[in-house]
């Protein structure tokens, strides 16, 4: 099945900017009926992976943008996230749920992404992530 | 959208204060960093101790806001004080399940839940 929406754009290092795009994704989602709860979900890893691009990736450096690209589809929704930055190694990223961490006030942001998301793809360097979730995808989220 | 924006809603129940979130969505860095001076000033500046936050107006929580609740869990303890969460959505609290901080909070159903025995 093909895209019926998709658009390319590159913002700021805003995190104002980047509730602008977050925004705009979950209009069209909403506008296409994707179900309340994957709504719900993607917002919610939008934000987190948006942050990470602006704040973690690019330091917040006005010189820097972010790369976001959304595809939607009558099955799923798509977005890739890319930032400028030297990215980072997934298994550098302690877990949150240990006892050690659990009282640190940061950390959780790609937890909480693979939790309610059908698919959380970085590449080898870090600095870009391709989310998917899949509108018949109702299951409750992964507690692993 | 300045500082002085109120995003806390305050009901004092004799020496418990109900500290209600105004905002339905507790994202964007800014807004959380708003709301969490205003949380943790309560503490800091007005001397509350029993504290009950409640989350009936709460649809969407990202992980920072997650990160001020701690700090204010560990300045609540410090002060030898007591905080309660109360009416969390269901979504909501899938958030807290799910990063196993619903360990870390005292979690309740309702206000009055969590008014008993404070």
């Amino acid at each position: 099945m093909g895209w019926i929406d998709q658009f390319e754009v590159h913002i700021p290092s805003s995190t104002t900017e980047g509730q602008k795009v977050q925004e705009r994704i979950i209009s069209r989602l909403e506008a296409i009926g994707f179900p309340p709860r994957g709504i719900f979900g993607v917002r919610l890893a939008l934000e987190e992976a948006l942050v990470n691009a602006i704040k973690h990736g690019n330091g917040l450096d006005p010189n820097k943008s972010v790369f976001v690209a959304c595809q939607i589809s009558e099955e799923k929704v798509r977005v890739v996230i890319e930032d400028e930055g030297a990215g980072f190694s997934l298994q550098d990223v302690p877990d949150p749920t240990d006892d050690e961490n659990l009282e640190k006030p940061c950390g959780r942001g790609i937890m909480l992404m693979r939790a309610f998301l059908s698919l959380v793809e970085y590449n080898e360097r870090g600095n870009r992530v391709v989310l998917e979730k899949h509108r018949n995808d109702d299951a409750a989220p992964s507690l692993s | 959208m300045g500082s002085s924006t109120r995003r806390l809603d305050i009901e004092e129940i004799g020496d418990v204060t109900i500290a209600r979130f105004i905002d339905r969505k507790i994202l964007d860095e800014n807004n959380i960093q708003v709301i969490g001076n205003q949380l943790f000033s309560l503490i800091d500046e007005e001397g509350r101790t029993k504290i009950v936050l409640d989350f009936s107006n709460v649809e969407y929580l990202s992980s920072a806001a997650l990160g001020k609740l701690i700090t204010m869990e560990k300045k609540v303890k410090a002060a030898k004080g007591k905080l309660r969460l109360c009416c969390i959505r269901p979504e909501i609290y899938e958030v807290f399940n799910i990063t196993k901080l619903n360990r870390l909070f005292k979690i309740y159903e309702d206000q009055e839940r969590a008014l008993e025995g404070f």
